[in-house]
């Protein structure tokens, strides 16, 4: 490759990475002030694990992102299927919709349909229902572009070859779509773990998720706690990153 | 009582009417043809024996029971997909072993089946291997082995051939055939080429437009073609526009404008007045240098137009005075030289009076 390209792609990838070097860097500053490097420290980190307020934020992000991902999964699954199967111009408009939809649009229409149709008291049920519904379009995508790319004869295959419609979905549609399903629950799981827009309209007061913990803690001052936090959350995405990489080849293996 | 029978068949998509009216039985044991140009319903046809697609008009009978609204699954019958569809995610002898475990067939069972069937296809050392690392030959050998293995009543074929190179074909010919006699299984095989058809069938049905032109063994479609269509379709041939002027016990008159007048024995079914094509095959005609002597109903003098060396035979096309052109085709016997005339060359060609055929028009 050639040298200025060497250097435009290091540019592009520090663009990227340093930010996120700083804040896990900062997380170990034995100082209260982001500016300069101190010394190493754990403090933040003890300090972090001492904040009853934080844990529970963060217990209940990551149940609300395994539950709402996992439900996405299923419900964005049969969304995907449907889409390929019935090819409706209506049903991919109606599925992908909410994911280009404004994410303040969607957390002000959900908030006033919680409360005004359904009177329904805002909390972990409200996020839980908010964040399946900005899921299920991002795991419908994944699985539809999958099937697409198959051979639809395969399907028949299966049917001719003795198969029922549920053993042709269970001993070859869903093997053939895990990759994608992996791909589209991961990427539900990041978007559940991160979302502050939606969840701070629909959470109500009596449950908080860790985006919205963070904020209210920089809203007094920014602390490197919140740095050790970012860490920690860094440190999760990428092992999942890892795991779905490691479990891709197995997965992907003989579809080319 | 046939294996199969396809009873009016009719299937319409929108104005579109893809298969028309077809009858057809297929009968036991039989290596079974559907041959037509992309487009005539051949594959349609296939699809609905196979319970994928729906007749919208007729039925279709498999040992004398219908078989409509019989879901694929339930059909005692397998198809030989183009693309072959093997799964993608299993190996060979998973790919194998589907249909039976399907069946509800024993593991130790399965496991002697898997195994015989790959020693029939020569693939007993890619037991283990995925789709993707075989060769087309190769997976074209696994699609037709997860077919048979169930041993079904019919198996389909849908243009298995067709994703393969000239000479891989040629071999996997000789497999089908051999694999087809072996297994005794009625086979059902879709496809454009001719020459695959001729070689492999024991009848064939000729297709155009959603119906089926001519249902006949090779030979009998290669000499005594229905129509223009089915002669013109099967092999290379001469159509000469031609009228009926005379029919006599010993054959039937015709007059051409460029041939003049010729006698075709036996007399076809044709009338008096009937018009149509003078058909006549190119390896039929012979040629002859001018002054040499040779014994032929219909003579003409001409010059060779062009000549297409194909190694074991030459295709002449010789222009007649009268500016008709007439393929000859000549098997390159004689030792030394590569042909025996050239471009510009005057030639006598001829053929006898049974060398060709009359083919009427409809009306």
């Amino acid at each position: 490759m050639k040298p200025w390209l060497w250097a435009a792609t290091l540019l592009v990838y520090a663009f990227l990475y340093v930010p996120l070097a700083i804040v896990a860097l900062f997380s170990f500053n034995d100082s209260l002030l982001n500016a300069q490097w101190v010394g190493f420290t754990l403090d933040w980190y003890r300090k972090l694990f001492a904040d009853e307020a934080m844990l529970t934020a963060a217990a209940n992000s990551l149940f609300i992102a395994l539950l709402s991902s996992s439900i996405a999964t299923v419900l964005g699954a049969m969304a995907g299927i449907a889409m390929h199967r019935w090819r409706t111009r209506w049903l991919p408009l109606l599925v992908i919709t909410p994911v280009a939809m404004p994410e303040i649009l969607l957390g002000v229409s959900l908030l006033l349909f919680f409360r005004q149709v359904l009177d329904l008291t805002l909390g972990f049920f409200s996020i839980l229902i908010a964040h399946i519904t900005f899921s299920i379009g991002f795991v419908a995508i994944v699985v539809r572009a999958r099937l697409a790319g198959m051979d639809e004869s395969l399907f028949e295959a299966a049917r001719d070859l003795g198969a029922t419609p549920w053993q042709t979905f269970r001993h070859i549609t869903l093997p053939l779509i895990l990759p994608a399903l992996t791909a589209g629950f991961l990427m539900s799981f990041t978007l559940s773990i991160d979302d502050f827009v939606i969840t701070f309209f629909v959470a109500g007061v009596g449950v908080t998720t860790l985006p919205l913990q963070i904020y209210s803690m920089i809203k007094v001052a920014v602390s490197p706690e919140v740095n050790a936090v970012s860490t920690l959350l860094m440190a999760l995405t990428a092992t999942l990153i890892f795991f779905a990489t490691r479990l891709a080849p197995e997965l992907l293996k003989g579809q080319r | 009582m046939a294996l199969l029978e396809l009873r009016n068949i009719t299937r319409r998509f929108g104005a579109l009417e893809a298969v028309k009216d077809v009858s057809l039985a297929i009968e036991a044991g039989e290596f079974f043809t559907l041959l037509g140009p992309s487009g005539c319903g051949k594959t349609t046809i296939l699809r609905m024996i196979a319970g994928f697609d729906a007749p919208d008009a007729g039925d279709i009978l498999l040992d004398g029971a219908s078989l409509s609204g019989v879901p694929p699954e339930k059909r005692p019958l397998h198809t030989v997909f183009q693309s072959y569809a093997l799964f993608p995610h299993m190996t060979v002898a998973g790919n194998l072993a589907f249909p039976l475990e399907m069946a509800g067939v024993g593991r130790a069972e399965i496991a002697r089946r898997v195994g015989e069937m790959l020693a029939l296809v020569h693939l007993e050392d890619k037991a283990d291997r995925y789709p993707h690392e075989l060769s087309g030959g190769q997976k074209q050998r696994v699609a037709l082995a997860r077919g048979l293995i169930n041993r079904p009543r019919l198996l389909l074929l849908d243009e298995p051939l067709g994703a393969l190179d000239a000479k891989l074909r040629l071999e996997m010919q000789g497999d089908l055939i051999r694999l087809q006699r072996e297994v005794g299984i009625t086979f059902v095989f879709v496809t454009h080429a001719q020459q695959e058809a001729l070689a492999l069938s024991h009848r064939i049905a000729v297709m155009r437009a959603g119906r089926i032109e001519q249902c006949a063994t090779p030979d009998v479609l290669y000499t005594q073609p229905a129509n223009r269509f089915v002669a013109d379709f099967i092999g290379r041939i001469n159509l000469i526009e031609a009228e009926v002027i005379a029919l006599t016990p010993e054959g039937a008159r015709l007059r051409s404008a460029t041939l003049g007048e010729l006698l075709v024995a036996p007399p076809p079914a044709c009338a008096l007045g009937d018009r149509g094509a003078f058909a006549l095959r190119p390896e039929r005609v012979c040629i002859a240098a001018p002054g040499e002597s040779v014994e032929l109903d219909q003579r003409y003098a001409g010059r060779i137009r062009s000549a297409l060396y194909v190694g074991e035979t030459t295709l002449y096309q010789i222009a007649l005075e009268s500016g008709q052109i007439i393929e000859a085709l000549e098997a390159n016997t004689s030792p030394g030289r590569a042909r025996r005339y050239e471009a510009g060359d005057p030639v006598i060609i001829g053929w006898a009076k049974e060398a060709g055929v009359f083919l009427h028009d409809e009306s």
